[in-house]
């Protein structure tokens, strides 16, 4: 599904990813944790091709092609998915209006012929239900005027309608009181599926209690530093990363 | 060459869809203005004594006047009025009988353009038919189902037609909103004013269809200076369509026309534009300067005006469609889109006039600058004493596109009743690269998604126009900021 090695990237000379290596397969939901300024966010971004960041090294397969070399909208159509850390407002267009737009370019792009209309409303009242977003939500302008967890709802029940064989949640848990988290994650986990995977990037071990990770890595200084199963995340949330950046810092000694 | 130049030289490549011209047959006065000028254009006309007499007033009135020059934000070199043509019409042997007698030619440019001569129904069957006057350069060829609207009453037909059928009206109403002593243009108007539609909706009667005038300048080196004048009686209803389109040529053409609109108790006019003059090219060389009077008043109580605009073209534009609330309880409205790119400079806004008694006014501006543009919303609100519970709300808008353009606000308020309300709202704000990056990540390209984002923030004034209209003002708005965004 998604195979990253070295891959090395910034914004300006600034470089933060330092070499990260990463292989999900179909299915799989990956938890990557880490301390402030590990490179988490950086990480979603370059995957999903923000223009700011420069690749300096390294490659990235998904599906079977070069994702550096797609735009991001050709990732996107690819099935990639990010879930936004901070989802932008766009005044004046209707979150069923955009939607439509990002259906039927994706169909496109796909050589599929557009989705009629009473099968896209349908998919729309089915996708709602998931993630218990309003109609009246869906109606209005893109995330204008939503509460913080509106929005994080919002960017969970978009993942839902354009079925991506890969989904990026960027800290998708912060800012979301404990009735949101539980809503965010059961949408996230009912779309769980043998061919769809998540990267899940998160600071908190709580939402790994909601969406129970396969792997769970822990990144720090642009690469992955630690890879475990799920206790890992406990491990982390008892002892904190010093821990981890200590036992780091031992390796170089020895 | 990047990927990302090289699909932003794609797309700033795109024509402009209208900038052909056409091989017409055309009869022009000669070059140059003078009393001559005006006995020309008058005499083909075949006008009765008193309209040349107007004329000629006007143009004596025109030559004691300074041409205007700074108070708009805008710049250009100074306009040689000797270097027009002021009277271009395509040429014809007899009075045409039926449209197989047209010049194929003229209308297979008006099929180019999308507009149809022919008075079929359309096919889609949901769409209301619409009545076309279609104008190029300086004559009216063509005025489709006048039959059909006779028989309620309704007059739509080209103005000069109006001069010679109905003097009257045309006696009664012509410069009773604007003038020839309003301003520069509107005097230079009243002189050599070519052609343009006329329509009058008697009492109680709501006009069937939508009205439209398409306005089309063909000959090189003309200006257009037509006339519209719109009276609704007691009672009635008319939507009426402006639409214009003009070559693509290196020289700066004029357009000044005067557009008045009469509305009496319980009458309604709604005026629709979609403004497409071309623009010039990439430079800023060539395109229309786009100089208009465009007024209404409300005369009657309860009458309601309502002006809606999206102006994408023209090298400059400088207009300020305006309502004079006179009636007691009568309505105005302005609701604008105004988009500059490239080397285009827009200047324009509305005046609204409360003179009567409950008047209330909406002003609706949006304004998108891209390019090298400049881009400013210019309104007036008057409160005049007496007009007691007088309203107003202005909101102004500007979204700013790249960092070479410009967006200005000038809102002038003037209240001399102490129970009037007026409140004014503007924002400036800038397409966000992280909106775009949004829609991307959707699988949105940014072509699309930047015609998106700007259609959202459009979408009030958008609502505004009749169903067919709004398509085709969605789609000039995404093909005007083509290659705006790198």
């Amino acid at each position: 599904m998604l195979t990253i090695k070295n891959l090395k990237a910034g914004i300006a000379d600034k470089e933060i990813l330092k070499g990260f290596n990463l292989s999900v397969k179909p299915g799989e939901v990956h938890a990557i944790m880490g301390p402030n300024g590990s490179g988490k966010s950086t990480l979603a971004n370059v995957l999903a091709g923000k223009p700011e960041y420069t690749v300096t090294d390294g490659e990235v397969l998904f599906a079977g092609k070069d994702l550096l070399d797609l735009s991001p909208e050709d990732r996107a159509r690819e099935g990639l998915f990010l879930a936004f850390q901070y989802p932008v407002e766009i005044p004046g267009v209707s979150n069923i209006n955009f939607l439509k737009t990002a259906i039927a370019e994706i169909r496109q792009y796909k050589g599929l012929p557009p989705m009629e209309a009473k099968d896209f409303l349908k998919l729309v009242k089915e996708k709602q239900a998931l993630v218990e977003l309003q109609v009246t939500l869906a109606n209005r302008s893109v995330n204008e005027g939503f509460s913080g967890g509106e929005k994080k709802r919002n960017e969970i029940f978009q993942m839902a309608v354009l079925e991506p064989a890969l989904a990026i949640l960027d800290e998708t848990d912060s800012g979301l009181d404990i009735d949101a988290l539980r809503i965010v994650a059961n949408g996230v986990n009912k779309l769980r599926s043998d061919n769809r995977s998540f990267i899940v990037i998160t600071h908190y071990q709580r939402l790994l209690e909601y969406i129970v990770p396969d792997f769970v890595h822990v990144m720090y200084e642009g690469r992955i530093v630690k890879s475990g199963t799920k206790e890992l995340a406990l491990e982390l949330e008892e002892k904190g990363y010093d821990w981890i950046k200590k036992e780091l810092s031992q390796q170089v000694e020895a | 060459m990047s990927k990302e130049n090289q699909l932003l030289e794609e797309i700033t490549g795109t024509e402009y869809k209208y900038g052909f011209s056409s091989d017409i047959e055309t009869e022009t006065a000669p070059k140059g203005l003078d009393e001559g000028t005006v006995r020309f254009i008058s005499n083909k006309k075949n006008e009765p004594e008193w309209m040349l007499e107007l004329r000629l007033k006007a143009f004596r009135y025109w030559l004691t006047l300074e041409e205007p020059r700074h108070w708009a934000h805008i710049e250009y070199p100074r306009i040689d009025f000797q270097d027009i043509i002021y009277y271009a019409a395509p040429k014809k042997n007899k009075e045409l009988k039926s449209l197989d007698e047209v010049d194929p030619e003229l209308l297979a440019t008006f099929a180019k353009l999308g507009i149809s001569l022919e008075e079929q129904k359309r096919l889609s069957g949901v769409q209301s038919t619409i009545a076309v006057d279609a104008v190029i350069d300086s004559v009216s060829v063509k005025t489709t189902f006048k039959e059909t609207l006779a028989e309620k009453g309704i007059i739509f037909c080209s103005f000069s037609e109006a001069v010679q059928e109905h003097p009257e009206l045309i006696k009664q109403y012509m410069g009773s909103v604007v003038p020839y002593t309003d301003n520069y243009y509107a005097a230079l108007n009243a002189a050599v004013f070519s052609d343009g539609s006329f329509c009058y909706i008697p009492k109680g009667v709501r006009c069937p269809m939508e009205l439209s005038t398409y306005f089309r300048i063909n000959t090189s080196g003309t200006g257009q200076f037509e006339r519209t004048l719109i009276v609704a009686d007691e009672g009635a209803y008319v939507s009426y369509l402006e639409g214009c389109t003009a070559p693509m040529r290196d020289e700066n053409q004029l357009h000044a026309a005067v557009v008045e609109i009469i509305t009496h108790k319980d009458a309604e006019v709604k005026y629709s534009t979609v403004q497409n003059w071309y623009p010039g090219d990439k430079e800023g060389k060539g395109g229309i300067y786009n100089f208009v009077t465009k007024r209404g008043i409300c005369l009657g109580d309860n009458s309601k005006i309502s002006w809606t605009q999206v102006e994408t073209g023209s090298a400059i534009t400088w207009k300020y469609p305006s309502v004079i609330l006179k009636g007691n309880n009568s309505v105005g409205a302005f609701y604008s889109v105004a988009v500059t790119n490239n080397k285009q400079q827009a200047d324009t806004g509305t005046k609204m006039i409360h003179l009567g008694r409950n008047t209330r006014s909406t002003i609706i501006s949006k304004g998108i600058s891209a390019g090298f543009s400049n881009n400013s919303y210019r309104g007036l609100v008057r409160i005049a004493k007496g007009a007691t519970n007088a309203r107003n709300h202005s909101q102004c808008d500007s979204l700013l596109m790249g960092d070479k353009c410009g967006a200005h606000t000038f809102p002038y308020i003037e209240i001399k009743d102490k129970t009037a309300i007026v409140e004014h709202e503007a924002t400036t704000s800038k397409i966000g690269e992280d909106q775009i990056f949004y829609c991307n990540q959707r699988g949105i390209e940014t072509e699309k998604a930047v015609a998106l984002i700007v259609n959202g923030y459009c979408k009030e004034v958008l609502n505004q126009l009749p169903m067919e209209f709004a398509v085709e003002a969605q789609k000039l708005l995404a093909i005007s900021l083509e290659g705006s965004v790198g």
